[in-house]
């Protein structure tokens, strides 16, 4: 039995893609990549608990280029996973819903993210030493 | 030969498991108390950045520091876990490779809570 084409309901191709929706796919991507993180602090956790040893071992892994390369991109992964946590959990209490609210929320996430990875960071040198 | 399940028993188990909303409140619940934690952590970090490792035991054997990890832990291997469920539940279709996610995702995250707590708990009561 033939049937007449029907119409589909718009998809994400209809949409032009801006902040908003960049700032929700990243959010996961992101939250996912934090497992990373998280397997890497139990690993860590595990290596004090070891002995010093075994801890410097790990601390000159995480100190290498490879090492601080993934440390600086969890880095970035959880401030910017907290940045639109938050725009989330102000999106479930029903804000943030206008159009130019929601935009300038989700662009203000990679300020927030980005500044404050870099903040860490110099910090972390700072208190180091190393700068 | 005519079927011989029941209409019943066709459509049973293929509706909402009804606790989809408990699940998204424990979620978010999780989230805000993510809040406090990661700062604490993120804190604690830079502040002690390229400490040797009996400056970290130290560090970590402080009561405050000791229980607070262990409830970061605790608290983000529990966001993680409803995370990561929600992820595979809209990207992971065959129910094989769902099941199996599913499984690896429970067991990982009480595989990371576990290790933790015990880590943290042995520095803390280590001699």
């Amino acid at each position: 039995m033939a049937q007449a084409k029907r119409p589909l309901s718009p998809h994400l191709q209809v949409y032009r893609f801006g902040a908003h929706m960049a700032v929700s796919i990243i959010h996961r991507i992101t939250g996912s990549a934090l497992a990373v993180g998280a397997i890497l602090l139990t690993w860590w956790l595990v290596a004090i608990a070891t002995g010093h040893e075994y801890f410097n071992m790990v601390q000159g892994m995480a100190g290498s280029m490879l090492g601080k390369l993934v440390l600086f991109g969890i880095t970035f992964a959880l401030m910017q996973h907290f940045a639109s946590g938050i725009r989330h959990l102000f999106m479930d209490a029903g804000k943030l819903f206008d159009l130019k609210a929601n935009t300038a929320s989700a662009k203000f996430t990679f300020v927030f993210s980005t500044v404050m990875t870099l903040l860490i960071w110099v910090a972390a040198y700072k208190v180091t030493g190393a700068l | 030969m005519a079927d011989m399940n029941t209409p019943l028993s066709k459509v049973r188990g293929l509706g909402s498991a009804k606790d989809g909303t408990s699940v998204w409140i424990s979620h978010r619940v999780a989230a805000i108390a993510n809040i406090p934690l990661v700062l604490f952590f993120v804190v604690s970090f830079v502040g002690n950045a390229g400490k040797s490792h009996a400056e970290w035991v130290a560090w970590i054997k402080q009561p405050l520091v000791s229980v607070l990890l262990i409830l970061f832990v605790l608290n983000f291997t529990n966001h993680m876990r409803s995370g990561l469920q929600e992820v595979v539940e809209d990207y992971v279709h065959s129910h094989g490779n769902k099941f199996a996610a599913t499984i690896a995702i429970k067991f990982g995250c009480a595989l990371i809570a576990g290790l933790s707590v015990f880590s943290i708990l042995r520095i803390a009561f280590g001699g």
